[in-house]
């Protein structure tokens, strides 16, 4: 029996997650875990779990990953990609980590240009802690901590990471990707390896923003949570490249 | 050969000397000179310097850094180390080497940019959150801050530990005649085996995958990681106390002092022993582990201690428990980044005669 | 001058003692050939089997869409 290529990545270790059925993050470690493997840089990478539910990461992925403080990934990053230039570095955080408590830590990264890749997944919620409100949390959107639906005055708005980053001149590849359907799937695929490339070319700083489902934390069925982001959560964070330089 | 060097950048050069790979900092008064001149030299040495955008960044790129193996270091004074709390905890928790300097200078809040000795429960009670210690280095004099900084790095590594080196704001400033050739100020750490590194992160290449990290869900997992943990940290009271003893065998009065407060203490304690008095000094070089011990056997013979800070009373505690009830402990402190002076020390002294 | 196509055939294999009834894998799938079984796996789900595994085209997409990696995919 030949195999096709649809066996799972070396990256992955045998071992089974625990994240909740349909949670996108499963989907997501993989891609990561099969560009990894087509690229030939497993021996080099050193990935950061960040703090959220995907925190379990480093039991998942077979390469060296260390955990690190919330929000502090692309610090951490840094830290290693200064001593170590030619090692793969990369940063897998959710919304809550990068876009509330790390804001300072992947701006500034951005904009130093770190040569170094930043797989971002952004479900609307902190998963975590069952489903409090996350800065990418739509206008109106229920959550533990907006029972009432997210009002712009005492809230504020959503925040676009994707359009934020393009503005700084460090930045060489952001796009954005869903993982609901097999055609987005592949589409996030080819930006994570976009991403991973402009790194080993030693082009500067990548981010693949991912929009990925969350059924614990929205209070749906795995189905009806990939019907949600595909039908009101694209419509506010388009897909697609914004910036490749 | 004799060298004269500012307090600041004697520490950087220590650094250097002691195999520094990586500086991170941002920039807080009173401790500026130390950036500045890594900036300068650490390029020229094909070193890593990095001004970081907050202290929060720092700590956590120092971690990174450590992660690897390599030596990182980051610099700040107070109100930026009560930033770098969380990373600290971070640190201890993943058990990885480093070397963090804290300038003191006078708080709480913004304070001012005048020297203290107002972090000494920040730095010796853990600091952030969790069971854990850091070593705590107390110099007392430019030589000391070479000597402490060049250790450091090997103190360390030696038991997988942050090593914070603390001294306050004029100590940094000062500039001071030091002999490079002189022992004085040594640590003298010593390896009883050679440094594990059977732990970095570098890329899983001819051997299994690893993984850091301080979260330990499983069922009595955390347990296990503090009892470790504690073994590591007796060791190093075991092992690693380091304190300075003068004029303490016939002593009726010993005075109990670091840093600049032992500077003017020492200078008090001459003085009073011209007029006949029988006065001597204690002086930790290491907060933590702290020398109790040490301090207990004296207070078999010495029945009056006082102590000596530029805060209003921190020391004094672990003296107390120190002494154990077997002597009177009295206090003398000036606050808000005031340095006390040996007159202040002569007078406190006489009331307690 | 004729072409003959050979129908290439494929061995599906599911992991179903983790599988947590998710369901993706069975929404994609082209010829509709995965369904729930009615029976629960140790973890206490509902577990996706193939009906009708000669009907599979080798798409991929249940692999691709499954978040646990229980699906492996072989040509015959």
């Amino acid at each position: 029996m030949n195999p096709t290529k649809f066996v799972k990545p070396k990256s992955l270790k045998e071992t089974h997650h625990n994240y909740c059925p349909g949670c996108g993050h499963g989907i997501i470690h993989r891609l990561v875990a099969e560009v990894i493997d087509e690229l030939n840089i497993r021996e080099k990478t050193i990935g950061i779990a960040p703090v959220g539910c995907a925190v379990f990461a480093y039991d998942y992925w077979d390469f060296d990953v260390a955990e690190a403080a919330h929000g502090r990934p692309p610090a951490v990053a840094t830290g290693i990609k200064r001593v170590l230039p030619d090692r793969i570095v990369f940063t897998y955080q959710g919304d809550g980590d990068l876009a509330a408590i790390g804001t300072a830590e992947i701006i500034h990264a951005a904009n130093r240009s770190e040569n170094i890749t930043v797989i971002f997944v952004n479900n609307t919620v902190y998963g975590m802690t069952s489903g409090q409100m996350a800065p990418t949390t739509l206008l109106g959107q229920k959550t533990l901590t907006t029972p009432y639906g997210r009002e712009v005055s005492r809230d504020g708005y959503p925040l676009k990471v994707c359009e934020l980053l393009s503005v700084l001149e460090g930045t060489r590849f952001i796009a954005r990707g869903a993982v609901t359907n097999p055609k987005n799937i592949i589409q996030t695929k080819t930006y994570i390896k976009k991403a991973f490339m402009k790194q080993i070319e030693n082009k500067g700083f990548s981010l693949v923003e991912i929009l990925s489902m969350c059924p614990s934390g929205l209070h749906m069925t795995p189905l009806e949570s990939i019907k949600w982001v595909e039908e009101e959560l694209v419509k506010f964070f388009p897909l697609g490249v914004y910036k490749d330089v | 050969m004799k060298k004269i060097l500012q307090g600041n950048i004697a520490l950087c050069e220590g650094a250097i000397d002691g195999g520094l790979d990586a500086y991170y900092a941002y920039p807080i008064t009173p401790q500026n000179e130390i950036s500045a001149y890594f900036a300068e030299v650490l390029p020229k040495l094909n070193k890593v310097f990095l001004q970081a955008e907050s202290e929060l960044a720092a700590i956590n790129m120092v971690f990174g850094t450590a992660l690897t193996g390599k030596r990182a270091m980051t610099t700040s004074s107070s109100p930026g180390i009560s930033l770098m709390q969380e990373g600290i905890s971070y640190l201890c928790g993943c058990e990885l080497p480093c070397v963090i300097v804290n300038v003191m200078r006078g708080g709480p809040g913004l304070g001012n940019i005048s020297g203290s000795q107002q972090d000494y429960f920040q730095s010796t009670r853990g600091g952030g959150h969790g069971d854990y210690y850091t070593i705590v280095l107390a110099p007392f004099s430019v030589k000391e801050i070479y000597e402490f900084a060049k250790e450091s790095f090997l103190l360390a590594e030696k038991y997988r530990n942050p090593v914070l080196i603390i001294f306050d704001g004029y100590l940094g400033q000062m500039m001071e005649v030091f002999d490079t050739d002189s022992d004085e100020g040594k640590l003298n750490v010593k390896l009883d085996e050679p440094i594990d590194k059977s732990w970095v992160l570098d890329g899983a290449k001819n051997r299994p995958s690893r993984k850091i990290h301080s979260l330990l869900m499983a069922e009595g997992e955390l347990e296990i990681h503090n009892l470790k943990l504690k073994e590591k940290y007796d060791k190093i009271r075991k092992n690693e106390v380091r304190v300075e003893f003068y004029n303490v065998d016939d002593a009726e009065i010993c005075i109990v002092a670091y840093g600049m407060s032992a500077r003017v203490s020492l200078e008090a304690m001459y003085k009073l022993r011209q007029q006949g008095l029988k006065i001597g000094l204690i002086r930790p070089k290491t907060l933590w582990p702290f020398p109790y011990k040490e301090i207990n056997d004296v207070a078999k013979k010495t029945k009056k201690f006082l102590v000596v800070e530029m805060n209003l009373g921190q020391m004094i505690e672990d003296v107390k428990l120190a002494v154990d009830g077997n002597a009177e402990v009295y206090f003398y402190g000036r606050s808000g980044g005031c340095l006390v002076s040996s007159k202040e020390v002569v007078e406190n002294i006489k009331k307690i005669l | 001058m004729t072409t003959t196509t050979t129908k290439k055939s494929f061995v599906v294999k599911i992991d179903k003692e983790y599988c947590k009834g998710c369901e993706l894998c069975i929404v994609n799938c082209p010829q509709k050939i995965l369904v729930l079984s009615n029976n629960i796996n140790k973890l206490g789900y509902r577990y996706v089997e193939i009906v009708d595994e000669t009907k599979c085209i080798g798409c991929g997409r249940c692999y691709i869409m499954c978040p646990d990696y229980l699906i492996e995919i072989y040509e015959k």
